[in-house]
């Protein structure tokens, strides 16, 4: 009997990889939960991708500071939460991250010293358009972990403040197909649409959306924060008033005090609004929505 | 002296012909492309994220270099029995010490030196500009603690039984000082006493590693650092170095070399 030769035998088992690849692709599948559309982060680290998704965004935040950040060894006496990567300077969130970043302290010993000379001891923030260097580091936590929606409301603020406002609608709107009820990525949109659309009626749409959404997750007790309550009833009051709704300007007012900080400057414009409501005319008063 | 110079030589040749640097060249120059390559928000202009994921990778590659050839440089020549002609050249021990660390820090530097120049022509070209003097001070106190690494696993290389549990646990050893060093007097203060003398005790005696890693100052463009505090720093760096030799020479001294 003829001998069958080792390229034979090479080639028919590759035939045959090849033909069962052919039959099996289809069934794959539906073997495995996995999308067609997953991407390469989600194949190769599956769920445990979320572990790192802080980490990447917590780097966005060293990258804001231009490295000066404190270790876990400092956090104690440091800035805590994500509030200060989005606050204006002369917020209450901006003064207060200001005082907290001098974890440093004076030096205890030479070491310690010496080794200062060699790190980023001086506490910044990035500026001059140069915020941009903290949106690779978003971009990819939010690939991380998609549920993370500091990520998106963020990232947003800043593609926002560096004209790239259709990334930043884009961006939100991926965040808000991966997070329906988020109430912090609605308010972040509807602040698009009023500042740089100048799209009222698509704001009001969006923020009334918003108050439902944390109305339905306070409902649910899921306890979320009352500064998202106040900073969408306080934006869609200063649209309506904007609008001539003064009536329900003043509702959202009275409901943002309950969330304040400072309900006594809310009181006070509530006044304001009241005396203007009641000083015009019956007749031109438009009819609350 | 040209007894060490033909042992470094030696060394260095050796690391030329292995493919270790070759492949983290490789790895490293293909991650940090990859990365610079792709687009975030349209945004062609950021370029932190690159530095920062480059020199993260300069810096394991140069550890992975410095501690995998040293490691393996007195223990091999045991085991093929070359040390036996070389001593008897004649070449006294500490000149085999003193030879093995030149090469294996000289081909570290070598390495270093491709590393950022790669790291400086692709922040360069993105950048738009060329802070040379920033780069040479972080290859210099990067090259300096390198140093230090050399010199504790060539110490190690005479402890330890082989070179894998000598690379093992310098890495630990190095990583941990990287990572905890600068904060041991705070861990130390919140301890009760006496584990308080003890820790704080540790945190003056280890090398303090982690002040060559200047990394940030790269990444986020801040000034150059003093002149004076590079110089004390390689002072430092030269004083462990020669401790760790010495106590390498000590134990090789009076070694018996057959396995």
């Amino acid at each position: 009997m003829k001998r069958i030769g080792p390229y034979l035998i090479l080639c028919l088992l590759a035939a045959a990889c090849f033909s069962l690849a052919t039959i099996l692709q289809q069934r794959a599948y539906g073997w495995s939960k996995r999308a067609q559309t997953d991407n390469i982060l989600k194949v190769l680290l599956g769920d445990g991708r979320r572990l790192f998704a802080n980490h990447f965004f917590i780097q966005a935040d060293v990258s804001f500071h231009s490295g000066y950040y404190p270790s876990i060894f400092d956090q104690a006496r440091a800035a805590q939460g994500t509030r200060h990567l989005t606050a204006e300077e002369g917020d209450a969130a901006h003064e207060e991250h200001e005082k907290s970043m001098g974890f440093l302290g004076p030096p205890r010993d030479w070491i310690e010293r010496f080794g200062r000379h060699f790190i980023v001891n001086e506490h910044t923030h990035l500026e001059g358009n140069k915020e941009r260097e903290i949106l690779p580091w978003l971009r990819i936590s939010a690939e991380l972990d998609p549920q993370k929606v500091e990520t998106y409301t963020v990232a947003a603020f800043w593609l926002h403040k560096l004209n790239k406002a259709s990334e930043a609608e884009d961006f939100l709107r991926e965040g808000l197909r991966n997070n329906p009820d988020s109430h912090e990525i609605l308010f972040e949109l509807g602040r698009l649409y009023a500042d740089y659309h100048h799209d009222p009626a698509r704001a009001r749409k969006v923020w009334e959306l918003g108050l439902r959404k944390w109305a339905e997750q306070e409902a649910a007790g899921k306890k979320p924060e009352l500064f998202h309550l106040d900073q969408l009833a306080v934006h869609l009051s200063r649209l309506e008033e904007k609008e001539g709704n003064l009536a329900r300007a003043i509702e959202l007012l009275q409901l943002a005090t309950k969330a304040s900080p400072h309900p006594e400057a809310l009181q006070r414009q509530i006044k304001e609004l009241e005396e203007q409501l009641a000083a015009r005319p019956p007749a031109a008063t438009p009819q609350a929505r | 002296m040209n007894t060490i110079f033909a042992l470094t030589s030696v060394v260095i040749k050796e690391l030329c012909r292995r493919k270790d640097f070759y492949v983290l060249f490789f790895l490293t120059a293909v991650l940090t492309l990859l990365m610079g390559s792709v687009n975030f928000f349209e945004d062609t202009r950021a370029v932190r994220y690159v530095k920062e994921i480059a020199l993260l990778l300069i810096w394991v590659s140069a550890l992975v270099i410095a501690i995998a050839t040293t490691a393996r440089q007195i223990p091999a020549e045991r085991e093929n029995r070359t040390i036996f002609p070389l001593l008897a050249k004649p070449v006294t021990r500490a000149q085999v010490i003193l030879g093995k660390f030149l090469g294996c820090w000289l081909a570290c530097g070598l390495a270093l030196v491709v590393f950022y120049l790669f790291f400086g022509v692709v922040s360069g070209s993105r950048e738009h500009s060329w802070p040379v003097l920033n780069l040479v001070q972080a290859l210099w106190l990067q090259w300096a603690m390198l140093g230090i690494v050399v010199a504790l696993v060539l110490l190690g290389s005479l402890v330890f039984a082989a070179p894998s549990s000598n690379a093992t646990i310098c890495f630990i050893v190095v990583l941990g000082i990287l990572l905890l060093g600068r904060h041991l007097n705070q861990v130390a203060l919140q301890q009760p006493e006496p584990l308080r003398s003890i820790v704080y005790g540790l945190y003056f005696l280890i090398p303090h590693l982690e002040w060559y890693d200047v990394r940030d100052i790269i990444i986020y463009d801040h000034n150059l650092i003093g002149w004076l505090d590079c110089a004390l720093a390689t002072l430092y760096a030269a004083v462990y170095a020669a401790l760790l030799l010495f106590g390498a020479w000590l134990l090789f001294r009076r070694k018996a070399l057959h396995l």
